[in-house]
């Protein structure tokens, strides 16, 4: 069965070619996959692999830097770098703290 | 690894359908083409992808194809080819 991200020869809309400045948050995640790779933790290859085991949906839905932080979310979590529990309790204390800078904003 | 195929040769990519990771474009599956040239030898990208260290080295080649034989529709020119770069175990001699 061919693969959901195989998609070469398939029919296809227009080629967005407008360049876009990258967002903090994906310079970070482009680092932190280099700094993955070079202490020998996560590969390309295995971050490429855990992209496609995304599902089709997922891979449709998701931006470039969303697939590669969700792969790596994944494999990580599978070679015990971390737990469900952690990623989810960080993950959480991530949005609160966003979501106060944002009321700071606010009230400024 | 020794090489198998030589630059000149004519080869078949296999036409298989394995689950998993794969690097070999669906596309180009049962199509053939001709060696361009050695890449050089590479650990499998198929193994690394499971955190396996891929070894030993696999052969990489670069094949050209004709357009008009990967597109049964194809539109531009005869001359026109399409290089893609294979391991060796995805290949088999004509």
């Amino acid at each position: 069965m061919r693969g959901t991200h195989d998609l070469g020869g398939q029919p296809a809309g227009p080629i967005d070619r407008c360049e876009h400045d990258y967002e903090p948050w994906e310079k970070r995640i482009d680092a932190m996959m280099v700094l993955l790779g070079e202490k020998g933790v996560l590969s390309v290859d295995e971050r490429r692999r855990g992209i496609e085991a995304l599902g089709a949906e997922a891979y449709a839905r998701l931006s470039y830097y969303e697939k590669w932080i969700a792969s790596a979310a994944n494999l990580l979590i599978e070679k015990g770098v971390f737990t469900v529990d952690e990623l989810g309790r960080k993950m959480a204390e991530v949005e609160a703290r966003a979501a106060a800078e944002r009321a700071e904003g606010n009230r400024s | 690894m020794t090489a198998r195929f030589a630059v000149g040769d004519r080869v078949t990519v296999r036409r298989a359908d394995p689950p998993g990771h794969v690097r070999t474009p669906y596309y180009i599956r049962g199509k053939t083409g001709v060696v361009e040239r050695h890449c050089g030898a590479f650990p499998n990208p198929e193994e690394l992808a499971y955190g396996r260290d891929g070894l030993p080295a696999t052969p990489l080649y670069r094949v050209r194809f004709r357009q008009r034989e990967v597109w049964p529709d194809y539109a531009g020119q005869e001359a026109d080819t399409v290089d893609i770069e294979i391991y060796e175990h995805w290949l088999e001699p004509v």
